[in-house]
């Protein structure tokens, strides 16, 4: 938690020191591209390796799916009204 | 829709290749997550620092600001109560405690073990889990849908780190701001939330 506060405070100072530099910045958005990849693929490997999710996948993957959906069209729902309510532009 | 389907590819590369045990165990998929992710914020963190709108956007939402993770909190309840008056097998206790974590997979799963043993507990992981897969999957579509702020809504805490990139990505990264704060109310709002509706 630390750590992850560090980077993005890190990248943000770097960011603001070249925030002139066009190129850099083009580059730094190319990369970012690049690591969400990777990082969804390492996601999915550590699904993969990990024996009691995939083995109970079946059997409970439907019940888990199925609560998440809702509970994502919730958020997304209630975000979306109050969104309209207290954000709208004036 | 092009980079959601590259997205899902190699999401399900990495399955295949860790059920298949296709990496040395050393190479531990949670360790190089770690890694990929601290990568990832600070990259995302200079697409932050060289956006000049960034400050705007934060001084035009002050307080108000609260009121995103508030209504990811209050649509997250409605809809696993939703849900439990069609499953028999599951309490809406035990929903709402599924719920809030908030995709904060590793904390949640763990605190309901604990309180409410293994079945609930393998639940919470794989819900919570689904639910940082369902942002990364359908922030672009949901932040043209139902505006900026639905991706964020939906990564609830993850909105914070492992969802943000893509969460920029979709919406700009002025609202990275907006994107941490949500997901930092609610990542500390977990190990509260859990063991008080349990």
């Amino acid at each position: 938690m630390v750590l992850v506060i560090a980077f993005l405070i890190g990248g943000i100072l770097t960011g603001y020191l070249i925030r002139n530099h066009r190129r850099l910045i083009v580059v730094a958005s190319r990369l970012t591209d690049g690591a969400i990849f990777l990082l969804l693929f390492f996601l999915g490997l550590s699904v993969g390796m990990n024996q009691q999710v995939v083995s109970s996948f079946s059997s409970i993957g439907l019940q888990s799916f199925l609560i998440t959906l809702l509970a994502v069209l919730g958020s997304v729902l209630v975000t979306f009204l109050f969104h309209h309510l207290f954000f709208r532009k004036r | 829709m092009k980079n959601t389907l590259v997205i899902l590819l190699f999401f399900a590369a990495g399955l295949l290749a860790g059920i298949f045990s296709l990496f040395p165990e050393s190479l531990s998929g949670e360790q190089m997550t770690l890694y990929v992710l601290y990568l990832l914020l600070f990259l995302v963190g200079i697409g932050v620092g060289a956006n000049k709108d960034t400050l705007k956007l934060l001084r035009s939402v002050n307080l108000r600001i609260f009121l995103i993770p508030l209504s990811v909190i209050i649509g997250t309840f409605l809809g696993t109560m939703v849900y439990s008056w069609f499953d028999e097998t599951l309490t809406l206790r035990e929903c709402w405690a599924v719920g809030s974590g908030f995709g904060y997979y590793s904390l949640s799963s763990v605190l309901i073990k604990e309180i409410a043993g293994e079945s609930l507990g393998v639940i919470a992981l794989l819900s919570n889990i689904i639910r940082e897969i369902i942002t990364l999957l359908l922030a672009p579509v949901l932040s043209r849908l139902f505006g900026h702020f639905a991706p964020i809504s939906a990564g609830g805490a993850t909105s914070m780190d492992t969802t943000l990139p893509i969460i920029t990505r979709s919406t700009g990264t002025e609202y990275a701001a907006v994107s941490v704060f949500s997901g930092l109310v609610l990542t500390l709002l977990v190990p509260f939330l859990v063991p008080l509706i349990l």
